[in-house]
């Protein structure tokens, strides 16, 4: 017969705690978002209508609605996602598919790890600095899409450069066999598998550059535009920054208002998060091998 | 000692040796500091079916890799030595794309590519520019005829091919493989995840082949190398040991005595 030991007792014993004392970490990381979501919805909820979501703000901000700031919004990611994805994707493909392991290749790694780890208020002032002044783009939407694209630049790379590798290295194996070139195989295997991978990078890009403050708020988004933007030389207002203006530079602001705001800004983000988890989902169940 | 010989096989010694198909001298293969396969020269002949027997890390599946020049992809591998194939020197041909589009690979364990099984075997006819519709389902049906898959996909082309089973796997990379239309068919231990009964049916077909290609065959079966090669190669931690006629071999009349060890299974 077996017998449970001291020991043994002892170590079931420790076993659960280490257990419960692992749990309730996990659980604690539920609580904040919680608390914001429903902060949010109570405080922020009655603020919004369809002529919040679609006014002018009024009255130096204090009424109305933010219908520029949300559109700003929207073009920023935009005309972001028009120079961070093709530039971002392209170079994953090459650091996964073609970059042989030497000095170069680990130069650009470093790159983007550096890239990942510079502050938003550098990339701040790197986007005054370059395209604000040295290309003359003026405090526009564009010189702002372009800093915030720089800043995204890694994650895009990241996230493809991941999916790419998920595709197994046989399948290459098996296309160069048959004579195809490096191109081929990628754009008839790689590319095919990977790109539910690649989407998935990009929307968790989205909903990080829509909530960016600091990069756009020397390079192109302002405080109050009367107008709707037209072209990329415009300026443009900001959910995010509009957030922090009315919360912090205006006085009268009712006390609900940014509530408002912030629901619709991370119904933006959360949204798209949605959309990237459904898009997971669905990439799960066409696995293909 | 074996029954009669399969018919038509190695025991017709009558008829004039084909010239060779691929010619291999003093090849030598390394991994950074590490030799994999020191010094092997061996040619092999049009329509034969050349077997390489051998325990795990002799170089045989590195050979392989040199014949169709997959050395390219693996930045650490260093070869020396002379390949010719079909005559000419495989580091010689225009493009190393051309020379792989001659020459057919089957890896050990079944690829089948994240495509509907038509395109898996359509893939190496496009990637050669062929377009027409008609064109393609002649060649997928008769290279999956010949690879033994026809009847049993043949409802369901356009289901994936990384989705059949391991054994049917194998066969349609087979019939991708055909689909090149190949001088020369490369098997690297085929029947490693394959069940018995499948690995007998691509043996049927290999037979078949023959006629037709030049096949060499690594396989860790001495046994399947006794029922398919004309002549085996012995490979032993990186030194071609032997090379002889398959029947001679497995009847003792070795020059190195570690071969018979080893198609005796006294060691390996």
């Amino acid at each position: 017969m077996f017998k449970a030991t001291e020991l043994n007792l002892r170590n079931e014993q420790r076993e659960k705690r280490w257990r419960l004392l692992f749990l309730l970490m996990a659980l604690l990381l539920i609580l904040p978002v919680l608390i914001i979501l429903i902060l949010l919805v109570y405080r922020g909820g009655p603020v919004i209508s369809w002529s919040f979501l679609f006014e002018f703000p009024r009255n130096g901000m204090t009424e109305g609605g933010i219908f520029p700031a949300l559109l700003g919004t929207i073009f920023l990611v935009v005309v972001a996602l028009v120079f961070s994805v093709p530039l971002g994707v392209a170079a994953a493909v090459y650091l996964s598919e073609y970059a042989p392991d030497n000095w170069l290749t680990r130069t650009i790694n470093l790159a983007i790890i550096n890239l990942a780890g510079v502050p938003s208020i550098v990339h701040a002032l790197f986007g005054v600095g370059a395209f604000v002044l040295f290309f003359e783009f003026g405090t526009s939407i564009l010189a702002a899409s372009l800093t915030l694209g720089i800043m995204t630049l890694p994650v895009v790379i990241v996230a493809t450069r991941e999916s790419l590798q998920a595709v197994p290295h046989a399948f290459r194996e098996a296309c160069w066999a048959l004579g195809a070139t490096r191109w081929q195989t990628i754009r008839r295997i790689v590319l095919p598998n990977a790109v539910s991978g690649i989407l998935t990078g990009i929307i968790l890009e989205v909903s990080r550059t829509a909530g960016e403050t600091a990069p756009i708020m020397f390079t192109g988004a302002a405080f109050f535009v009367p107008f709707l933007p037209e072209s990329v030389y415009d300026q443009t207002m900001a959910l995010s920054l509009h957030l922090y203006t009315i919360s912090t530079q205006v006085t009268g602001v009712p006390e609900d208002l940014p509530f408002g705001v912030a629901l619709v800004l991370i119904g933006i983000v959360l949204s798209m998060n949605a959309l990237s988890i459904a898009f997971r989902v669905y990439l799960r169940n066409k696995k293909k091998w | 000692m074996p029954q009669a010989p399969p018919d038509a096989g190695p025991d017709a010694p009558s008829t004039p040796p084909a010239p060779p198909v691929l010619e291999v001298e003093n090849l030598s293969i390394r991994y950074g500091d590490v030799s994999a396969l020191r010094n092997v020269s061996l040619s092999v002949h049009e329509h034969e079916i050349f077997g390489i027997i051998g325990p795990a890390n002799s170089g045989k599946t590195s050979f392989l890799k040199t014949l169709n020049r997959m050395d390219r992809f693996e930045s650490h591998m260093r070869v020396e030595g002379h390949i010719r194939f079909l005559g000419r020197d495989v580091r010689a041909w225009r493009n190393v794309y051309a020379l792989r589009q001659h020459i057919g690979v089957v890896f050990p364990l079944p690829v089948g590519l994240p495509l509907s099984i038509y395109d898996n075997v359509a893939l190496s006819p496009r990637l050669r520019g062929v377009t027409d519709r008609r064109e393609l389902d002649v060649i997928v049906e008769r290279c999956l005829t010949r690879a033994a898959l026809w009847d049993e996909v043949k409802d369901r082309l356009d289901s994936l091919g990384s989705l059949l089973s391991g054994g049917q796997q194998q066969r349609l990379t087979i019939a991708r493989a055909l689909s090149q239309d190949p001088a020369l068919l490369l098997l690297d231990e085929f029947s490693i995840a394959v069940d018995p009964v499948t690995t007998m049916r691509i043996e049927d077909v290999l037979k078949e082949l023959r006629k037709e290609m030049t096949i060499i065959m690594v396989t860790n079966l001495v046994q399947q190398a006794r029922r398919l090669a004309d002549r085996t190669a012995f490979f032993l931690t990186g030194d071609c040991v032997e090379i002889g006629r398959t029947d001679d071999l497995f009847e003792g009349k070795v020059k190195d005595p570690r071969t018979y060890d080893y198609i005796l299974g006294r060691f390996g």
